[in-house]
């Protein structure tokens, strides 16, 4: 009964929060300094943590995505990645782990003089691809690498 | 554990990587227990922001940033600040070498 509770409240809060990203989204241009994005960091797939994030679901494939990390993490907690691009005018970039139980870990604002390269440590509950997704002129890139985990790291 | 941020600017033909390393647990929400995470760290440059991070509890503890902007010299001070889920926060105000 408590679980249930739960949910319905998840629920609700993410699509209040939706709600409120939409509307403040007609009104004014997203600025540099945006409310944390909730429903984007509570969603259950990488699909639908873009679509909460950016408006959009899919994004095309990209070479011009660099995502350094390795290619086996002996401790999942702290898994440094890197990510690169060579895309001009690039706006955001957010940083994703496919199977990770909420996927998004991550997502960096860009100002105008910022280079499209962010580099941090994120925690990794099991082997799963990394996914970066560049957004530059409106439109959504993404490149994926995976990553070997051998002790996973969100029970941290 | 002294600093709630440590920074490091360097300025190289134009270009400033800042690397920042901030001490905090990040906690995942588990067995009851709240999450604990940053959600939002802020770097500005001359008072424009140059990067606004949103961070979920999936990033590692005491986390790391870096990153690289261009429009900076050395001598100009940036300001890295971040704000956690419980409403705390700190700032850390260092110059580009």
């Amino acid at each position: 009964m408590n679980s249930k509770r739960r949910t319905l409240l998840k629920g609700t809060l993410a699509a209040g929060a939706v709600g409120v990203a939409a509307s403040a989204g007609l009104l004014a241009p997203r600025t540099v300094l945006a409310a944390w994005p909730k429903a984007a960091f509570g969603a259950k797939g990488v699909d639908a943590s873009l679509t909460a994030l950016y408006g959009k679901g899919s994004a095309a494939d990209s070479k011009s995505i660099k995502i350094k990390a390795p290619d086996i993490a002996e401790n999942g907690a702290v898994v440094p990645v890197t990510i690169s691009s060579t895309i001009s005018n690039a706006e955001s970039i957010s940083i994703f782990v496919a199977k990770n139980p909420q996927p998004l870990t991550s997502s960096y604002a860009l100002g105008s003089g910022t280079q499209a390269f962010v580099g941090t440590r994120i925690k990794m509950g099991k082997t799963s691809d990394v996914v970066a997704v560049v957004k530059a002129g409106g439109k959504l890139y993404t490149a994926k690498k995976e990553v070997k985990v051998t002790i996973g790291g969100c029970g941290g | 554990m002294d600093k709630p941020i440590k920074v490091k600017a360097r300025n190289k033909k134009g270009l400033t990587t800042i690397r920042a390393l901030m001490s905090h647990p990040m906690k995942v929400a588990k067995k009851g227990k709240p999450a604990h995470f940053i959600q939002t760290v802020t770097c500005e440059h001359n008072g424009k922001a140059v990067l606004t991070a949103e961070w979920g509890a999936a990033v590692s503890a005491n986390p790391y940033l870096s990153f690289k902007f261009k429009g900076a010299k050395s001598g100009d001070s940036i300001k890295v600040s971040w704000v956690d889920n419980k409403g705390k926060n700190a700032t850390v105000t260092e110059k580009i070498k």
